[in-house]
């Protein structure tokens, strides 16, 4: 005997990000999704970010890693409120993880919440964290091929941050092809280019922040 | 491994299911889109190991790849687009506009008959 359902596989973490988007409405909370593969550059961009901000912005962050609270005592020194969820081996963020980091940061308080989700450039883009932005980040190290073989990651982004752009010069990398890529899948995502090492482009991505926030 | 997560769930659905008909559920069919999509083998396994000691022990799922819908901007095609080879298969062209892409569903159980 067969019944049919049609029923919402996710809707348990989807309840639960859409509480969260309500607390980030409801407080005027900028909350970005960063998501990349390890080693992109996530931890470096808040870092940079933080410091270069902390004077106009109250900020957060949710730190999202399998073990380890080496990035959250990063983010800690740099100047912000900072939480770990110790993942213990699963290769994404979910809403109902955020949802109790939130009260941790005390997140009512801040103007700006980042979740640097697991570095990962499949899963994490499966799972709603009731989030207002997505930001994915693609570093120039990683090869030009990344946006062709994770579409899906891609196509959820607000912007995508093309970071380590200083290296550009010292490694091939078709910057073209991977500006079309994004494009074939996202035709509205800001593309910025930037080093949070350096420097270099990093006024596009606080100009883009506060947009976000004054919206 | 998102299958992980998604295991969980679906066993949590069809357990809640199992208890309402009274009898054992054979196999599930599920369904799926191309940006989140699940990997047949691995969603199995992730299940199986979910599943192990429960009324749900055994069962197979059957897992329906739904296709992503584009309209290419040059040529007006509309076509069912493949992310590993995004090009319009009528003009070669790569600009494209998307349908929503399909959402992960728990579509349809089978329970043994009752006796």
């Amino acid at each position: 005997m067969k019944i049919s359902l049609g029923q919402k596989i996710l809707s348990r973490n989807e309840e639960c990000a859409q509480k969260n988007r309500e607390f980030f409405k409801k407080h005027k909370i900028l909350c970005l999704n960063v998501i990349s593969s390890p080693g992109a550059g996530k931890t470096s961009l808040l870092v940079r970010t933080i410091q270069d901000l902390k004077d106009q912005l109250k900020i957060g962050v949710i730190e999202g890693d399998l073990e380890t609270d080496n990035d959250a005592r990063k983010i800690l020194a740099a100047g912000a409120a900072a939480f770990q969820i110790e993942t213990k081996g699963a290769c994404h963020l979910s809403a109902e993880q955020v949802q109790n980091a939130l009260k941790m940061i005390e997140a009512e308080k801040m103007d700006l919440v980042f979740i640097e989700n697991v570095g990962n450039l499949v899963c994490p883009s499966a799972f709603d964290l009731g989030e207002s932005k997505r930001v994915v980040i693609l570093s120039i190290p990683e090869g030009d091929d990344k946006p062709a073989k994770y579409p899906g990651t891609f196509a959820g982004a607000s912007v995508v941050l093309i970071n380590k752009i200083d290296l550009l010069a010292h490694i091939e990398f078709n910057l073209q092809r991977v500006l079309a890529d994004i494009r074939t899948v996202n035709p509205t995502a800001q593309i910025l280019q930037l080093s949070a090492a350096v420097g270099e482009g990093m006024q596009n991505w606080y100009n883009w922040l506060k947009e976000q926030i004054e919206k | 491994m998102h299958e992980t997560m998604v295991a969980e769930n679906i066993l949590r659905a069809i357990v809640e299911q199992a208890e309402k008909i009274g009898t054992r559920p054979l196999s599930a069919v599920i369904s799926c889109g191309q940006f989140n999509t699940l990997n047949d083998e691995i969603m199995q396994f992730a299940f199986d190991a979910a599943a192990a000691g429960t009324v749900c022990e055994g069962m197979t799922l059957k897992i329906k790849h739904i296709p992503l819908r584009a309209t290419c901007r040059q040529c007006k095609l509309m076509f069912e687009f493949d992310l590993y080879n995004p090009h319009c298969p009528g003009c070669r062209r790569e600009e494209f506009d998307f349908e929503p892409d399909a959402p992960l569903l728990l579509e349809e159980i089978e329970f043994e008959e009752p006796k």
